[in-house]
């Protein structure tokens, strides 16, 4: 019988323990929206109250929101939509259309899409517009006709804000400020942008019919209020099914957050950047770990993260090379360190190998150019090596000139890790001058 | 290819544990992008196409190399998740936002049960095309609303790929190298031939290991000069010379022969055909025919000197031409050499550009029987041009004084020099003018009395 209730526990454990892992997963990967975002209070109610007026009152509008990439716009707006669209009046009325800098790369794209989101297909058909205005104008014109008195209330999404100030003449940015302006249809303009001089990219006339309203994101947490939350996006809801699991599952959470080489871990990465996706990134590493077999978060887990986090990426690449790649890489250092950063030319790079094999080595033996010339072709094809002007060929191969892309840190670093490295090799790359 | 398989989840089991983690949960999200980079033939695109046959996931393979436009990344992605009649409804050249589209479509028809993954081989070409490309599909997940992952497979780093005003940030994993001595041989041995035992396999692996493992560790280019060599290897065994057990000797057999190849094959100089028919051959160190070698390009006899008083003009400097090519000057006079760095030795720099005049001063000069200016000889100068011997520097239209440049290398210049059998005094000119670039200041009192001695030969 106890056996029979090992199995049957190991199986509610499973169960358990897959709902957990998949409301983790909600929330670290696919960046579920939380009840309540985490120290943006007053932005919140900005926002709110702004969008508020436009789908209630008929105000029309235009706002900004600008903050580094993953300081959580696009959370934010996800979050006040929310709550916008369970008021009743906002519910019945407002249309939403949502466009993207990466989708919508050309105003006519964009023009499309608006067409296709207000559901106006049929009413445009097969129509011709001289112009983007006469088009838009139209497209506004005909949410009219449903409500007699006035029209229906847009909200205008505009993600990657920054990339439609690149179209030509900035037409779709011009025309919906312009309606904004305009006291004809109820707009909302919201543009979400990671750049924060997005304003000189905007032309004259498209900037002055812009309302200059502008709200920032930018995380003022503490380390304190940064932990706090790390242990609720770790922690599990209170209406989990199985609030034994639970329990056991915040107590561990809790106990971890206070242990010393985690909190040293999370210090490290509040330091780098405060932003929540790569808390995200390090915490989904960490989960994903979880499994039946090891059911609860260990402080290794997340060391482990950590380090797969932290690492260069160079320094495993040049772990790979041959040791007649790595001789070059060594051979370019002492050219930056000797001529201070100059570029460099295949025939250079050959003359100081040529040296050290002369003078220095025993192990390496004498390799034929061609074949020295095909090790720094792969050593090219990697980018560890960049010529200076791509373009320009009628330069022979052997004379166009290169920068290396590693320091000289790097460099001295990838030595110490790299297998079986001939002591000759490590001696002439800690000598000063060649 | 199954122990293949296994062998391989032995080698790089602690990544593969993390890769797999993350797709252990089908039915639930997965994080969005995933890069994973590593050098040539360390298995990515095997072990990943694996796990995705093995845990049966719905995926989609693109080889970015193979999509010119997007729109054919796009009609594959749509083809292998919705079939092909999804995909025929892409229009003409499809923009992200018509796949964006109709992904949503087709997935709130058949939504997904199980995370979708599209595999990206090659995604270095993906920099090359739309700018909007890699970031959009990069966060993919958030812009069709559906579980879907996109896997970045590359041999380059991420820092290569960040766009300027940043992106999503992938998940990053290292797929490990392979170390010399357990797993390269290991996979090497896979291929030994079935009437040889697998020790003697292991023995000419690491004796091959031993000559191009400092030069290359490309498993791919290991195993193509693996297959190539074995037979001459065995060649002492069929004769009855040796045993297997003669390991020393089979060495002293094979090892001048793979030095040959590290020259030719490994170098594409030479067809694996071409090599093999070689070895066939009973006729022991005959010169093979590289397609680079210069001994058998057959020029004119004035193209020679040509070419050769090319060069020389190329890499001496102007003022150094009354020493060398007069055959009187009377007195030295120490001119201010200026103190050349070695860097900036003309050897290493590249060659100069020069008038015509200086190149039919300096031919003249070399050339050892008097020769009229006529038109085939000027005319020999364009066709030099053509076979990129020399290269025009300037102008097409500049009829006046056209500037030309030398494009051959030293070895080149003195294999010609050779089989024109010029004098000595011509090798010591060009030697002369090798000693003069590459020594220090310091030495040029004894330059200036070697050269004067030399003139008054």
């Amino acid at each position: 019988v106890q056996d029979r209730c090992g199995c049957v526990l190991m199986m509610l454990c499973d169960g358990v323990c897959v709902q957990a892992q998949k409301l983790l997963r909600e929330r670290l990967c696919h960046q579920k929206l939380p009840d309540q975002p985490v120290g943006l209070d007053s932005q919140y109610k900005h926002l709110l109250e702004l969008l508020r007026r436009t789908a209630v009152h008929g105000e029309s509008n235009s706002v900004l929101i600008v903050g580094p990439r993953g300081s959580g716009k696009t959370m934010l707006l996800g979050c006040v939509l929310r709550e916008l669209m369970s008021l009743k009046e906002a519910q019945k009325n407002v249309l939403l259309v949502e466009l993207n800098g990466l989708l919508q790369t050309d105003d006519k794209i964009a023009l499309k899409e608006i067409t296709r989101q207000l559901h106006l297909e049929n009413v445009v058909g097969d129509k011709v517009f001289g112009s983007f205005a006469e088009n838009l104008a139209f497209l506004l014109e005909a949410l009219k006709k449903g409500d007699k008195s006035s029209s229906r209330p847009v909200l205008f999404v505009l993600d990657e804000f920054d990339l439609f100030a690149h179209h030509k003449n900035q037409t779709l940015l011009y025309n919906l400020l312009d309606v904004s302006q305009s006291a004809q249809t109820p707009v909302a303009v919201l543009g979400l942008t990671c750049r924060l001089d997005v304003l000189e990219l905007l032309e004259k006339r498209v900037k002055s019919r812009f309302s200059h309203r502008q709200i920032h994101l930018f995380s003022s947490l503490s380390f304190a209020q940064y932990l706090d939350v790390v242990r609720a996006q770790l922690s599990l809801p209170p209406d989990f099914p199985d609030p034994k699991f639970s329990d056991e599952w915040n107590h561990s959470v809790t106990k971890l957050c206070e242990d010393k080489t985690v909190e040293e871990i999370l210090r490290r990465n509040f330091n780098g950047s405060k932003d929540f996706r790569s808390l995200h990134s390090l915490l989904f590493l960490a989960v994903s770990r979880v499994s039946v077999s090891h059911s609860t978060l260990r402080e290794a887990d997340l060391i482990e993260a950590w380090r797969l986090i932290s690492v260069d990426s160079k320094a495993n690449v040049l772990h790979g090379l041959s040791i007649l790649e790595l001789c070059l890489i060594i051979a370019m250092k002492h050219l930056n360190d000797t001529y201070d950063g100059e570029p460099f030319n295949f025939q250079m790079v050959h003359n100081e190998f040529k040296k050290f094999i002369q003078r220095k080595s025993h192990s390496i033996h004498k390799f034929e150019k061609p074949v020295v010339m095909k090790a720094f072709e792969h050593l090219l094809q990697l980018e560890l090596v960049r010529p200076v002007d791509s373009g320009v060929c009628k330069v022979q191969r052997e004379y166009q000139l290169m920068r290396l892309m590693l320091e000289h840190g790097q460099v001295m670093e990838a030595l110490q890790r790299y297998p079986q490295c001939p002591t000759d090799v490590k001696q002439w790359a800690l000598s000063a001058f060649g | 290819m199954s122990h293949q398989k296994s062998f391989q989840y032995a080698d790089l089991l602690s990544v593969l544990e993390r890769v797999v983690d993350i797709m252990s949960a089908p039915d639930q999200y997965s994080y969005p992008s995933v890069f994973i980079y590593g050098h040539r033939a360390t298995g990515k695109s095997h072990v990943v196409l694996s796990i995705m046959k093995d845990l049966e996931l719905p995926h989609a393979s693109v080889d970015c190399v193979e999509c010119v436009s997007s729109g054919l990344l796009f009609h594959q992605v749509l083809s292998a998740f919705f079939g092909p009649d999804a995909a025929a409804l892409l229009p003409r050249c499809p923009s992200l936002s018509d796949f964006v589209r109709l992904y949503k479509q087709m997935s709130s028809n058949s939504p997904a049960t199980q995370t979708r993954y599209i595999i990206l081989d090659r995604a270095e070409r993906m920099r090359d095309m739309d700018f909007s490309l890699l970031p959009a599909l990069l966060r993919l997940q958030e812009l069709v609303n559906d579980n879907v992952t996109v896997i970045l497979l590359s041999e380059i780093v991420w820092e290569k790929f960040r766009p300027n005003t940043g992106c999503f940030e992938p998940l990053l994993f290292h797929f490990p190298d392979y170390s010399k001595g357990k797993s390269l041989v290991q996979i090497l041995s896979w291929d030994h031939h079935p009437s040889y035992t697998p020790e003697l396999y292991a023995s000419y692996i690491n004796i091959l290991l031993g000559v191009f493992f400092s030069v290359c560790r490309d498993l791919r280019e290991l195993r193509h000069l693996a297959v190539l060599n074995f037979s001459k290897f065995c060649e002492p065994l069929e004769k009855g010379e040796a045993k297997e057990s003669d390991i020393h000797k089979l060495w002293k057999n094979i090892e001048p022969h793979l030095q040959r190849a590290m020259q030719t094959v490994y170098l594409r100089e030479v067809s694996s055909v071409q090599w093999e028919q070689q070895q066939m051959d009973e006729k022991e160190a005959t010169t093979l025919r590289v397609l680079s070698a210069h001994a058998h390009i057959e020029l004119p006899y004035y193209s020679k000197f040509l070419l050769i008083a090319a060069y020389l003009a190329s890499f001496n400097p102007a003022r150094t031409d009354r020493r060398f090519f007069l055959k009187s000057h009377g007195k030295i006079r120490k001119t201010n050499f200026l103190k050349k760095h070695e860097k900036t030795s003309n050897h290493l720099l590249g060659p100069k550009p020069f008038p015509l005049d200086r190149l039919m001063a300096i031919f003249y000069s070399v050339v050892d029987s008097r020769v009229a200016p006529t038109a085939s000889v000027f005319s020999q100068i364009s066709s030099l041009v053509t076979l990129q011997l020399l290269s025009q520097v300037g102008h097409d239209d500049q009829l006046d004084s056209p500037k030309y440049k030398c494009s051959v290398s030293l070895d080149f210049i003195l294999a010609i020099s050779r089989c024109v059998c010029v004098c000595v005094r011509l090798l010591d000119l060009l030697a002369l003018s090798l000693v003069i670039q590459s020594q220090v200041v310091r030495q040029e009192r004894s330059l200036f009395t070697a050269v004067s001695n030399l003139h008054l030969l």
